[in-house]
């Protein structure tokens, strides 16, 4: 009896080294453990016909059997896994410096990136964006905005005509006129949108964006309109970025401004981007002429405001250190491509 | 403008240094582009004493020795042939920077650094220059002009710097002058600023003359165009001997760009520069009928101008005649009949205010631009007429070359030339600025203006000079004292006063934002076109005649031909980006715009066009396919939760048969497809092209749209999936619209195989799909799903001879 069991072990041990995958140990594993068919299960039937006498012996022997060759079979069966897995994963060896396969995800045009900043910082301070046509008249484009026809600023701004009255707008502060006359103060706007004059080179475009933004409500000043520009530029442009006025002329404003922020590259230290200078010219604004809001109807003895107006494209150059306006327009996706901010 | 400093020195004292002064301009509002020394490229030039002088045989060279004082002695050869022994000659030591000459010894062809040489087996430590090398012509210093040396005063100090003896120590401002400061044009004007600025007294030029008793018996003069000519003085001055201007009236003239030409000539010239003032002077001699009458030219009327043109003329264009015939184009140029020559002995002086208007139509009308004319564009005020005549008299007496005479005529439309009273709130003024300024501040800046100002309780009275007609309320007051009183005084305060009010994005701006970003997600890149184009894109999109289209708005003066029609579709200028694109090698690629077509309602417009946003989308790449587009224009209606529908449809630049349009709810909103390949084939594209354009002005009015929830269904959902066998004409949409109509219960319906070949009949294709149905109140059983399908299929049997594939 005893050899029996000895036999089927060695049986076991000698068929172990045949075993070649994890399938043929599960295979050999039932061919011995199946609780019906396997061959020790087997000698556990046999046991009825064992006399009583020697039964517990038997059981005992068969049973030190089973344990063993469970986990003696357990072993294999773990060893021939991590042999198989190890097989697998040599077998998937790549060339990871092959090309990627991405799926291409596009990206906002470097204007529209400008301008949701733009919109976002003042959106937060309360501005509602409004978007004005880009055919204007000239009454909006010029003589509410204190250019009547012999004025000397209509040449600062070569003005396409479509008809002796209607135009390109030259100046998204034509759009503010439109809002002026029809919303009673406190007044927020941000007017983004595209403007034209005949200019071509390569800071100059034909058309390019600008973004105009106006405040009227009660006791606005010129420290309102600096205290506002700060906040701008530092988020914009980083916290600690300062603002420098200038004397400057547009005829819708009142004193009007220059207006530079000290250089974001440089720190104010003087640099090839601001010429030496420290300061880099980034928009013009001022306090709105009162000749403006009594075009639009309201008091300017209630009321004053101030306005300020930012070229995107200039922003945009400067931000991304593009030397070619032209380049914003031809839709390269070799440019488009790489101003994914 | 170009002001040299030595001239603005002669109206104030300036103690600062040119840097300086540039700094003080620029923060009171005046920027100076560009501030350089006149000798800003010579260095190391100083006065030699030539001590001996030999020639060497047989060249045109001759070997000095040159005592340059403190630098020493040298050998330097000459080629020149005025060098001689006891003369005193601009020398360049060795290092010295002087401009470069052609071999004509007058073209400057840059600048060059002397370095030792060897003439002939001499040895040369210099040279000695000429005028041209030192960039000072005739004009500048008498003899300069001369071709070989420049010769210098026999008292020059020895091994001294020539910069100081032949005015290259100067300095040149040029001044950006802004359009509310027309006074400023001036270097009179610029040195009023300056006073101002630096806290000085400005000295006014000498306007004294003295009138003889001559006259120009019965002179007359008219206006008869007063809305062109507000002002129009004349005066008469006898004894005229014409000859050359004093040298220091050359030099000016030269520095700020102007060649001297007679010193009648020179004198009108100069106060335009000294005082911004264009004058004229008519030989008086040529002048008929002893009168001037400014009138508008008749139309077709002709003139020839001074520089021998002739001229053609209309009414929008104003001339000065004498009884008879024009003499001069107003503002714009002098007539060649009656011009100033060596001969003339009579001069009528004219010194008139013209419309700034007037002047620069007339002056691109006629393509004729002058410094008169551009100055007139700017606005001359009749403060500057009344100085600027009396300034003209002063020269001719004190050049020597007249006699002013008695007969002055002035025309005026009753403008004072007075300065005018401005009262102002103090409290007005503070309040737009922000700050308080102190009065005593207040008064010495309106004083520094020259203001006069007087403060009476809240009142600032001022007396602005009438060339100041840019000051008229507080808010040109208050510019004036914080530019002067410095914008660094500012305290930026964040709109303390302002009520809270709420911003952001509208819907409309809110959806076209999410739009882009859909786009951006598959792939797509935002593109921003010209709002004009060309009308061979017209052309090139084979529209016909008739088509809406074609009925663009044309810009009158367009930059060209190209950009000169507002758009009218997207789709031209998505087709042009693309070929750009493949030019440069960039064969796939999605590109995506959002901008306005012009739909104008009338042409030419009488009234605002209608502006509609558009959304054009293009892609390009041998990956893309008509249904890589539909996937796109499926994204678009899932960002908006709008359904599309599409049906075959058909344009002039689009494939026959692979374009659809679009509709929602019923409402055509665009179409997409693939480009037409004749258009293709027109702009050598390299792969396909496929384009969408949909109105987002129609589109707009789902934009508040919201996505419903649709609660999730109680018991489960079953799916099957037919096979089916059908005519090849049938479409999927057609089969897809029949299955639903024959069961209400189907949410779902996916293709997801076609087949036509061997197994099939020839006319007929297999379509494969997955239906879902969705249960609503009970839970279906197979038996009740298999009813479902054979109802559907029993329906498209009936409807399209449909059958289940075997």
């Amino acid at each position: 009896m005893n050899a029996n069991l000895e036999q089927i072990k060695q049986e076991i041990i000698a068929g172990a080294d045949e075993l070649n995958s994890s399938k043929e140990v599960y295979e050999f594993r039932k061919k011995y453990l199946d609780g019906k068919t396997g061959k020790i299960g087997l000698l556990m039937k046999e046991m009825k016909n064992i006399p009583n006498d020697q039964k517990a012996e038997y059981g005992k022997g068969v049973n030190e059997l089973k344990v063993w060759a469970l986990d003696f079979i357990g072993g294999l069966d773990e060893k021939m896994k991590a042999k198989e897995l190890q097989d697998r994963y040599e077998s998937e060896k790549i060339d990871i410096s092959l090309p990627a396969e991405k799926s291409e995800q596009g990206n906002l045009h470097p204007i529209t990136l400008i301008r949701n900043q733009l919109i976002d910082v003042f959106s937060g301070m309360g501005f509602e964006i409004f978007e004005g046509t880009e055919i204007e008249t000239d009454y909006y484009n010029f003589t509410a905005l204190n250019t009547p026809q012999d004025h000397p600023a209509r040449d600062m701004q070569d003005t396409f005509y479509l008809s002796p009255e209607f135009l390109l707008r030259t100046q998204t502060s034509a759009g503010q006129i439109h809002v002026m006359e029809n919303k009673k103060p406190p007044i927020k706007i941000l007017s983004p949108g595209k403007v034209f004059r005949s200019d071509d080179d390569a800071t100059h475009s034909p058309m390019f964006t600008q973004m105009e933004g106006l405040v009227v409500d009660k006791g606005i000043t010129l420290c309102d309109l600096q205290g506002m520009l700060d906040v701008f530029v530092s988020k914009i442009y980083g916290e600690g970025t300062k603002t420098r006025l200038r004397p400057s002329y547009f005829p819708f404003t009142e004193p009007s401004v220059e207006v530079d922020c000290s250089c974001f590259e440089c720190g104010g230290q003087g640099c090839k981007l601001c010429k030496g200078t420290g300061w880099i010219e980034i928009l013009g604004a001022g306090v709105v002429n009162k000749k403006v809001l009594e075009n639009c109807g309201i008091d300017s003895d209630e009321y004053s405001g101030l306005a300020f107006g930012i070229g995107i494209e200039r922003t945009a150059m400067l931000k991304y250190g593009i030397n070619n306006i032209k380049l914003l327009f031809e839709s390269d996706l070799r440019v488009l491509k790489q101003l994914n901010d | 403008m170009l002001a040299p400093l030595s001239w603005i020195k002669e109206y104030v004292d300036i103690d600062i240094t040119p840097q300086e002064l540039q700094d003080k301009l620029f923060s009171c509002g005046f920027e100076v582009e560009e501030l350089y020394e006149v000798g800003k490229d010579i260095s190391k030039v100083v006065v030699g004493h030539v001590l001996t002088c030999e020639a060497i045989p047989d060249t045109h060279l001759h070997v000095c020795q040159v005592d340059c004082g403190e630098h020493g002695q040298f050998q330097i050869c000459c080629g020149a042939d005025n060098v001689v022994a006891g003369g005193k000659f601009p020398t360049a030591l060795v290092g010295a920077t002087v401009y470069a000459t052609a071999k004509d010894h007058k073209t400057v062809e840059g600048v060059m650094t002397i370095g030792k040489g060897k003439l002939r087996g001499y040895e040369s430590f210099g040279m000695l220059c000429s005028g041209v090398e030192l960039g000072v012509s005739e004009n500048m210093y008498p003899g300069a002009g001369y071709n070989g040396l420049l010769v210098l005063p026999e008292d020059a100090p020895i091994g001294a710097d020539v910069k100081p003896i032949l005015g290259l120590d100067d300095w040149m401002f040029d001044i950006a002058i802004t359009a509310n400061r027309p006074d400023c044009q001036s270097i009179y004007g610029i040195a009023r600023e300056v006073a101002a600025v630096l806290e000085k007294e400005i000295k006014a030029p000498d306007l004294s003359y003295t009138e003889s008793d001559a006259e120009l018996e019965g002179f007359q003069v008219s206006v008869d165009c007063p809305e062109l000519c507000p002002r129009y003085s004349a005066h008469y001055v006898t004894d005229v001997k014409i000859g050359e201007s004093p040298v220091w009236m050359k030099r000016r003239l030269a520095l700020v760009g102007i060649d001297a030409i007679s010193n009648v000539v020179d004198i009108t010239n100069y106060i335009l520069k000294e005082l911004g003032q264009p004058m004229h002077a008519f030989d008086c001699s040529t002048i008929e009928g002893n009168a001037i009458n400014v009138r508008r030219a008749n139309d077709g009327e002709t003139i020839v101008t001074l520089d021998e043109q002739e001229l053609t003329l209309t009414s929008e264009n104003m001339v000065i005649c004498d009884g008879v015939k024009p003499v001069a184009l107003a503002g714009v140029m002098g007539g060649l009949n009656s011009e100033i020559r060596e001969t003339t002995n009579t001069v009528l002086f004219e010194a008139a205010k013209f419309a700034r208007d007037n002047i620069r139509k007339t002056s691109r009308a006629v393509g004729k631009r002058s410094d008169s004319s551009a100055r007139y564009e700017k606005g001359v005020d009749e403060y500057a007429t009344v100085m600027a005549m009396k300034r003209a008299l002063h020269l001719m007496e004190e050049l020597d070359c007249g006699k002013v005479a008695r007969t002055h005529v002035d025309v005026n439309t009753g403008n004072s030339v007075e300065p005018r009273e401005v009262a102002v709130s103090i409290n007005k003024v503070n309040k737009c600025l922000g700050i308080q300024v102190p009065n005593e501040d207040i008064l010495r800046i309106m004083n520094n203006l020259t203001f006069a100002p007087k403060i009476d309780g809240d009142d600032l009275i001022l007396q602005v000079p009438a060339f100041r007609e840019d000051i008229e309320n507080y808010q040109d007051v208050a510019e004036e004292v914080i530019r002067l009183y410095g914008y660094e005084n500012i305290v930026p305060t964040f709109i303390a006063s302002a009520q809270v009010t709420n911003g952001g994005l509208n819907l409309q701006q809110k959806a076209e934002a999410r739009l882009k970003n859909a786009l951006c997600s598959v792939g797509a890149y935002e593109c921003i076109h010209y709002s004009f184009f060309s009308p061979s894109d017209l052309d090139l999109l084979r529209l016909p005649e008739d088509a809406v289209e074609r009925h663009a708005i044309r810009i009158m003066n367009p930059i060209s031909e190209e950009l000169s029609l507002m758009r009218t579709t997207l789709a031209a200028s998505m087709i042009n980006a693309v070929v750009r694109n493949q030019k440069k090698g960039n064969l796939e690629g999605r590109l995506f715009e959002i901008g306005n077509v012009f739909m104008p309602k009338s042409l030419p417009l009488t009234e605002y066009p209608d502006e509609r946003a558009k959304l054009c989308v293009g892609i390009f790449g041998e990956k893309e396919s008509f249904y890589t587009m539909k996937g796109i224009a499926e994204k678009i209606a899932e960002t908006l939760h709008v359904e599309f529908k599409y049906s075959n449809t058909s344009n002039t630049f689009m494939h026959p048969y692979q374009t659809a349009s679009i509709s929602c709810e019923g409402v055509e909103i665009g179409y997409f497809g693939k480009l037409a390949y004749d258009i293709a084939d027109d702009c050598d594209l390299r792969t396909p092209m496929y384009l969408l354009e949909i109105d987002l002005k129609l589109v707009s009015q789902w934009y508040g749209k919201k996505p419903v929830f649709e609660p999730l269904p109680k018991f489960p959902e079953e799916q099957r999936d037919l096979a089916l066998v059908v005519a090849k004409n049938i479409t999927c949409g057609e089969l897809e619209d029949a299955m639903k109509e024959a069961c209400k219960y189907i949410t779902k319906i996916t293709l997801f195989d076609i087949y036509e070949g061997e197994q099939i009949a020839a006319d007929q294709k297999s379509m494969a799909f997955t239906v879902v149905f969705t249960p609503k109140d009970e839970a279906f059983t197979t038996e009740s799903v298999d009813a479902f399908v054979k109802k559907i299929l029993k329906q498209l049997n009936k409807k399209f001879g449909v059958e289940l594939r075997s």
